[in-house]
C-alpha cells in the first residue's frame, strides 16, 4: 500500500473502532439512527474542516473559521428579520465568506506573514462584527427553516439523513472532485508539499494561496449557513473555538499539518471521530464532558506523533 | 593616543537601536491616552479610596497584568522562533489545582506552589514535544491548547466539581489586595518581571535563546546546546502562564476551565508583536511586550470609556494586529513603497 | 557528429558577464555547446558554475555579452521561455514534490482540460510516455518520495525532457547516486546524447567528467580557465585548472618554515569514519602544527572536520584528544573539551545575523562556561573590541547587526568566535571562501600565527595554494576518502595534485 494512505487508513481504523466500542457497550449504540444523528449534529463542523482542509493541505492554516460561522449566523438572523429570504442571505453569505478568505490570502501572500497571524486577525475582526450585527440572539422565523428542517432522506433501518447532513455530503463530494480532479487541487498539494518546487515547475502560488483561503472561507460561510438554518437563529458567540474542532478534524482525518499530505474524505471520518467521542460520552451520562477534550487531545497527540514519524520515514522535506 | 577608530560610547550604543524601537509602541500609547484625557477630563485623575490608588491609569496597568505576564513567557518562546498556543490551557489547569488543593484544605502557600509547578509542567510537555520530539510549535501547543481545558475540568471533579470557588486571603491578597496604597498585583507584576528580566539578561540563557531562534544549526555549532535552551523557553512560558493563571483565579474565587483567560494566547502574541518582537524570532524584548500588553489594555479601557459598545475592542484589536504586521513585513513595506512610487517589480 | 569537427554550435554563449554587489561573478565567459555532446562544466564552489548555467536557462539575467541558439541571438528572460526554445534543467537538489504522486510530478503544470479538470487518464498515459523515453518503468501511483533519489532523479530528467528539448542541463546528477546508479543515468545519457541532444554535465566527480564527457569547460572565479576536448586535457591538468593559479614565491617562503611534526598530539582519530558519508581515516594534530585538508568538491573534506567536531556523529573509529577517548561526541562538548569549528557556509551554520557581532563573538565563549556564568557585559565589550582591533574587522562599533557586514568581516567574527573561547585545537573549514584578496593574506598569516602561538589547526580548503601557504602537512581526500598525507618536506602544489590525480594520469 502506499504508505501516504497510513494516516487515511489509520483514521478509517480509529473511527470504526470507536464505532464498534461504542455498539459492545451500549444497546442500539450499532444503528444508522446514532449514525444519522452523528452525521447531523457534526456536519457544520465537518463542513468548515472540509475548507480547512484545503488551507492544511497547502501548508497554510486559517483561525477565522469559527467566527465566520458566528457571523454567518447573526447575519442571516438579522437579515431574516429584515425580510429577507435564508436563500438569498444564505447566497450573499457564501459571497462574503469567498471575498473574505481571499483577502486574507492575498495578505499572507502579499505581505509574507504567517497565515497564523493574518487569520487571527480575521477571527478577531469577524467575531467583533458578529457583536456589531446584533449582540443578542436573534431567531430565524422564515417557513424555509421548518421546511429545512423537515427533509430527510431515509437510511435502511431507523436513520435518516437529515438536511444538514446531505448539504455536507454533498460538499464533500465537490471537494473531493475538486482536490483530486482539477488542476487548482494539484496545486494546492504541489504549494504544501514544496512551495519553492512548486514555484519551479510552474505552479502560481498568489494565485493558489488566494484561491485556497477563498475556499476555505466559502466553506466556513457555508457551515454558518447550515448552523444557522440548523439552530434556526444565529448568537454572536456561536462557532467560538470551532476553528480548534476543524483543524482537530482535519488532523484526525490523516493530513499532515505541514501541508502537501492527506486526503478530503479523511476530514470527514476526522470529524465523524469528534462527534463520535462526544456521543459515547454522552451515553455515558456519568462522565463529565471534559472527556471529550481530553480524548480529543489524547487522539490528536496520537496522530501528530504517527504523522512525524511518517515523515520522517517516507522522506518528506519538512516545511516549517 | 588619539585613537581615530575608538567605538563610540557605551551610552550611545544602547540608546540607539533603543529608542528606535520603542518609539511606536510607546508613540501608540502616548495617543491612546491623550485621545481618552480629550474624550475625559478626568481621565488621568488618580485618587485615594480605602486606603488603595484608583483611576483610570492605575486600572489599566491592574488589568493588564496578567496579560503582560502570559506575553512575557510568549515573548521568550517567540525568540525562540516558537509560539506557545497553550497558555490559556495552562491558566485553567493552575486555576482548577488551586480549587482543587483548597477543597482538599492544603495551606495557601502550597497551593500557590502546587498551581506554578502545573505549570511548570505544562510548559515541560510542550517543551518535550518541540525540543524532544521536533514537533512544530504551532502543532505542539494546539494539543495542550485543546485538552487543557478539559484537564482542568477533570481538575475540579476531583472534589466532586459541583462549587469550584472559595476563598483564600492570600491568593486573593496577592491578585485584588493592595499594599502601601499600591495593588498587589502591580507589586507582583513588577517582582515577576523584575525576576524574568534577571534570568534571561544576567544569564546568558537570553542570549542562547535569541541564538537558537535566529539561527540554530549556527546556535548549534557555536556549542549552545539548542534543545535545552528550547525546552527552558517553554517552561519559563509555562510558569508565567501559571502566574497569570493563580490572579485571574484569584481573582475571580472560583476554578473556570471553560472560559477563563479565552483567546489570552492571542493578546499575548499580540503584546510581543506591538513590542516590536518578530515571529520569526531571534530577538526578545521584555520591556517592550510590558508596553505591548499596556497598549492592547489601554485600547480597550478608552473603548469602554468612549462609550462605544465594547463590541469594537476586537475589530480595533484586528485591526492593530494588521496594521503593526504589514509594517513589520519588509516585504510589504518596500512593495508598498514600489507600487507608491509608481514602479513595479 | 565527432567532437573534433564540431560544424554550429547548437547553443553559443558569448562574454557572458553577471555583476553582483561587490563581486564579478561571471567576467566574459564564452561557452560553446554542440549538438550530440556531452559538455562537463568544472570548478569549485563559488566559481560560476550556477550563475552561468541559470543565466543559459533564464533564471538570472545576464548583465553583458549573448546567447545564440543553433546561431540566431536569443533572449531567455524566464525558466518558461527557456524552455519554450528547448532548454530544459535539471536542479541538483531534486525540485520535485516528493509527496505528490509521480504522474502527478510529471505533469503539474502541464495537463489540464475544460474548466481546469484534470484527465487522469490522459496524465497517466503522457506520464508513462515521459518515462519511457528513458525506458523507465515505475508504478506511476506512488508517491514519489518512495522511491531512491536516483529514481527521483531519473522523474525529474524526464519532466524536463520534451520533444522539443535540445539542451538539457544536468547539475550534479549524480551526487546522491551509487555506482550502478549513476552507471543506469549514464546509459540514459548516452542515447539522449544519440538522439542529438547538447548536454551540459556539471559533476565534480572526476572520474565521472572522463566516462561520460565528450567535452570540458573549467571555471574559476568567474572566469573561464580552459575549454578543451576531454581526450586532450589530463587528470593533473584539470585539477590544476580548478585548483587554482601558482604562487611559487609565497609558497617558497612558507616552506622555509614548515615544522616537523615534534608538538604534542592533541587529537588522535583511528579508524573514524560514517557510513555512506566518510570512510574510515586516521589523523593526529599536533600543537603548534598546521595540517591542510586538500581535495575536490564532495571529496569530504569538510565531513572530516565536522566529524572531528562532532556536528555529524561518526558510527565507527575512535576520537582522542588529550584528555582521553571523547564519547558521544557534540559540537558542546568539543568546544568545553578545547575545540573550536568554523563552518564553510557563514550565513546557514557560522553567524546569527540577527545578533550583534559581539554577541556572536562571545557566542562559544559563553556556551563553553554555560548559561549561568553569563559574561559581565563590560567584558564582553572587551573581548569584543579586542577581536575587532586583532582581526581588523571593519565595523564602526561591536553592536551592528553581524548580517550588515561584508563577507570578509562576516569570516573574521566566525573567526574571532572560534579565537575567544581560547582554543587549543582549531578546525577552519574554508576560511577564506569568497572574500577579498587583501582580507585572504590577512587570514593565512593570521593561520600561520595561531600556529607559532602553540594552536593545533586543521585547515579545509578548496584553493591549493591557501592549502600550500598555511599547512606544515597535507591530507589528501578523494571521493569521500582519505586517501594519503604528505610530509612537511614534501609539500607542494604538484605533490597534492599528483594525489589527487591518483592512479593514471588521466588520458592527456
Amino acid at each position: 500500500m502506499n504508505r501516504k494512505y497510513i494516516p487515511l487508513a489509520t483514521t478509517i481504523a480509529v473511527f470504526l473502532a470507536l464505532f464498534l466500542i461504542g455498539g459492545a457497550m451500549y444497546r442500539n449504540f450499532l444503528s444508522t439512527l446514532v449514525l444519522g444523528n452523528i452525521l447531523a449534529d457534526n456536519s457544520f463542523i465537518i463542513i468548515a474542516a472540509i475548507g480547512a482542509t484545503f488551507v492544511i493541505l497547502s501548508g497554510g492554516i486559517d483561525l477565522s473559521i469559527g467566527s465566520m460561522i458566528g457571523f454567518v449566523g447573526v447575519s442571516m438572523a438579522v437579515l431574516d428579520r429584515m425580510g429577507w429570504h435564508p436563500l438569498a442571505s444564505a447566497a450573499l453569505m457564501l459571497c462574503f465568506g469567498i471575498l473574505f478568505g481571499a483577502a486574507q490570502g492575498w495578505i499572507i501572500d502579499f505581505c509574507a506573514i504567517q497565515p497564523f497571524i493574518v487569520t487571527l486577525a480575521g477571527l478577531f475582526l469577524l467575531r467583533g462584527a458578529c457583536f456589531m450585527v446584533t449582540v443578542d440572539s436573534v431567531p430565524i422565523r422564515h417557513d424555509f427553516v421548518q421546511f429545512y428542517a423537515s427533509l430527510k432522506v431515509h437510511l435502511p433501518g431507523r436513520g435518516v439523513l437529515r438536511s444538514s447532513a446531505l448539504v455536507m455530503l454533498a460538499s464533500l463530494a465537490v471537494a473531493v472532485v475538486i482536490a483530486h480532479f482539477t488542476r487548482f487541487g494539484s496545486n494546492v498539494y504541489a504549494v504544501g508539499g514544496d512551495r519553492e518546487s512548486a514555484r519551479l515547475m510552474g505552479v502560481d502560488i498568489r494565485r493558489t494561496t488566494v484561491s485556497v483561503y477563498a475556499l476555505g472561507g466559502f466553506y466556513s460561510a457555508l457551515a454558518g449557513v447550515v448552523y444557522a438554518l440548523y439552530t434556526s437563529s444565529g448568537y454572536p458567540l456561536a462557532g467560538s473555538t470551532l476553528e480548534l474542532s476543524a483543524i482537530a478534524a482535519v488532523v484526525l482525518g490523516g493530513t499532515l499539518l505541514s501541508g502537501g499530505v492527506g486526503m478530503v474524505v479523511g476530514t470527514l471520518f476526522g470529524g465523524m471521530i469528534l462527534g463520535l467521542i462526544s456521543t459515547l460520552i454522552i451515553f455515558n451520562g456519568s462522565l463529565n464532558s471534559a472527556w471529550i477534550l481530553i480524548s480529543s487531545g489524547v487522539l490528536l497527540f496520537a496522530f501528530i506523533v504517527l504523522h512525524r514519524f511518517l515523515v520522517s520515514s517516507i522522506g518528506l522535506r519538512e516545511t516549517q | 593616543m588619539t585613537d581615530v577608530a575608538r567605538l563610540p560610547r557605551r551610552r550611545d550604543r544602547v540608546a540607539r537601536p533603543g529608542t528606535h524601537r520603542a518609539l511606536w509602541p510607546l508613540l501608540a500609547l502616548a495617543v491612546i491616552l491623550i485621545v481618552d484625557g480629550m474624550i475625559s477630563p478626568n481621565f488621568f485623575a488618580i485618587r485615594i479610596v480605602e486606603g488603595r490608588l484608583f483611576g483610570n491609569l492605575i486600572d489599566i496597568l491592574y488589568r493588564a497584568v496578567p496579560t503582560a505576564l502570559v506575553a512575557l513567557g510568549m515573548a521568550v518562546v517567540i525568540g525562540s522562533k516558537g509560539v506557545d498556543l497553550s497558555v490559556g490551557s495552562i491558566i485553567a489547569i493552575s486555576g482548577a489545582v488551586i480549587a482543587w488543593r483548597i477543597h482538599a484544605g492544603d495551606p495557601h502557600f502550597v497551593i500557590l506552589l502546587l498551581a506554578l509547578a502545573a505549570s511548570v509542567v505544562c510548559g515541560m510537555w510542550n517543551g518535550l514535544l518541540v525540543a524532544g520530539i521536533g514537533i512544530q510549535p504551532i502543532v505542539a501547543t494546539l494539543i495542550l491548547m485543546v485538552s487543557g481545558r478539559g484537564v482542568g475540568m477533570l481538575i475540579n471533579l476531583l472534589y466532586g466539581g459541583t462549587d469550584p470557588s472559595f476563598e483564600s486571603a492570600l491568593l486573593q491578597g496577592l491578585s485584588t489586595g493592595h499594599l502601601w496604597l499600591i495593588p498587589t498585583r502591580l507589586i507582583l507584576g513588577a517582582v515577576l518581571f523584575v525576576a524574568l528580566w534577571l534570568v534571561i539578561r544576567r544569564t546568558a540563557l537570553g542570549l542562547f535563546i535569541e541564538a537558537v531562534g535566529g539561527n540554530a544549526a549556527a546556535a548549534n555549532l557555536a556549542g549552545v546546546n539548542a534543545r535545552l535552551v528550547t525546552f527552558a523557553a517553554y517552561v519559563i512560558c509555562g510558569l508565567m502562564a501559571g502566574w497569570a493563571g493563580v490572579i485571574l483565579t484569584a481573582d475571580t474565587h472560583t476554578s473556570d476551565p471553560v472560559s477563563v483567560a479565552l483567546y489570552i494566547e492571542l493578546d499575548a502574541i499580540l503584546a510581543v508583536v506591538i513590542g516590536g518582537g518578530s515571529l520569526a524570532g531571534g530577538r526578545i524584548y521584555l520591556g517592550m511586550t510590558v508596553i505591548g500588553a499596556l497598549v492592547i489594555q489601554a485600547l480597550t479601557t478608552s473603548i469602554l470609556i468612549s462609550g462605544l459598545p465594547p463590541e469594537y475592542n476586537l475589530i480595533i484589536k484586528a485591526v492593530v494586529v494588521l496594521f503593526v504586521l504589514v509594517l513589520q513585513s519588509d516585504n510589504a513595506r518596500t512593495r508598498i513603497g514600489q507600487i507608491v512610487s509608481g514602479g513595479r517589480r | 557528429m565527432s567532437p573534433e569537427t564540431p560544424g554550429q554550435a547548437r547553443v553559443e554563449m558569448r562574454a557572458i558577464r553577471k555583476v553582483f554587489p561587490g563581486v564579478r561573478a561571471l567576467d566574459d565567459v564564452d561557452l560553446r555547446i554542440f549538438p550530440g555532446e556531452v559538455h562537463a562544466l568544472l570548478g569549485e564552489n563559488g566559481a560560476g558554475k550556477s550563475t552561468l548555467i541559470k543565466i543559459l536557462t533564464g533564471a538570472l539575467l545576464r548583465d553583458g555579452g549573448e546567447i545564440l541558439l543553433d546561431g540566431r541571438p536569443v533572449d531567455v528572460r524566464s525558466t518558461k521561455e527557456a524552455q519554450g526554445l528547448g532548454i530544459s534543467t535539471v536542479f541538483q537538489e531534486v525540485n520535485l514534490i516528493p509527496s505528490m504522486s509521480v504522474t502527478q510530478n510529471l505533469t503539474l503544470g502541464k495537463t489540464g482540460g475544460r474548466f481546469g479538470m484534470i484527465s487522469w487518464r490522459r496524465a497517466r498515459a503522457e506520464a508513462q510516455a515521459k518515462l519511457s523515453r528513458l525506458g523507465v518503468k515505475i508504478d506511476i501511483d506512488q508517491s514519489l518520495g518512495s522511491y531512491s533519489v536516483a529514481m527521483q532523479q531519473l522523474v525529474a530528467i524526464a519532466r524536463a525532457l520534451d520533444d522539443e528539448t535540445r539542451v538539457l542541463v544536468l547539475d550534479e546528477p549524480t551526487a546522491s547516486l551509487d555506482a550502478d546508479e549513476t552507471a543506469a543515468l549514464f546509459g540514459i545519457i548516452r542515447d539522449l546524447k544519440a538522439k542529438g541532444i547538447a548536454i551540459v554535465f556539471i559533476t565534480h566527480f572526476l572520474d565521472q567528467v572522463y566516462e561520460i564527457s565528450d567535452r570540458i569547460s573549467v571555471l574559476r572565479n568567474g572566469l573561464l580557465v580552459g575549454t578543451g576536448p576531454t581526450s586532450e586535457i589530463s587528470r593533473q591538468q584539470l585539477i590544476a585548472m580548478m585548483l587554482g593559479r601558482e604562487l611559487g614565491e609565497v609558497e617558497s617562503a612558507y616552506a622555509a618554515h614548515r615544522k616537523t611534526g615534534e608538538g604534542a598530539e592533541v587529537l588522535t582519530a583511528r579508524g573514524l569514519g560514517r557510513r555512506r558519508t566518510l570512510k574510515p581515516f586516521d589523523l593526529t594534530l599536533r600543537a603548534g602544527e598546521a595540517v591542510g585538508l586538500a581535495g575536490l568538491l564532495g571529496s569530504g573534506r569538510t565531513e572530516v572536520a565536522k566529524l572531528l567536531f562532532g556536528a555529524i556523529r561518526s558510527d565507527s573509529g575512535v576520537l582522542s584528544l588529550e584528555a582521553g577517548p571523547v564519547r558521544h561526541a557534540s559540537p558542546r562538548r568539543s568546544i568545553v573539551a578545547g575545540m573550536a569549528f568554523c563552518p564553510e557556509d557563514r550565513k546557514a551554520e557560522g553567524l546569527i545575523g540577527e545578533l550583534s557581532i559581539r554577541e556572536n563573538i562571545v557566542m562559544s565563549m559563553q556556551a563553553k562556561g554555560g548559561w549561568l556564568r553569563k559574561i559581565p557585559r563590560a567584558d564582553q565589550e572587551r573581548i569584543a573590541d579586542e577581536m575587532i582591533r586583532a582581526l581588523a574587522i571593519a565595523t564602526p562599533d561591536a553592536e551592528k547587526p553581524v548580517s550588515q557586514l561584508s563577507g570578509g568581516n562576516q569570516q573574521k567574527v566566525v573567526l574571532a568566535r572560534a579565537l575567544a573561547s581560547r582554543p587549543r585545537i582549531m578546525l577552519l573549514d574554508e576560511p577564506t571562501r569568497g572574500i577579498d584578496v587583501g582580507a585572504h593574506a590577512e587570514i593565512i598569516l593570521l593561520i600561520r600565527r595561531l600556529c607559532d602561538q602553540g594552536l593545533a589547526l586543521l585547515v579545509a580548503s578548496s584553493e591549493l595554494d591557501e592549502v600550500v601557504a598555511a599547512s606544515d602537512r597535507v591530507a589528501v581526500m578523494r571521493d569521500r576518502e582519505m586517501i594519503g598525507e604528505i610530509a612537511s618536506g614534501a609539500v607542494t602544489r604538484d605533490n597534492i595534485i599528483r594525489m589527487i590525480a591518483g592512479k593514471d594520469d588521466g588520458r592527456g
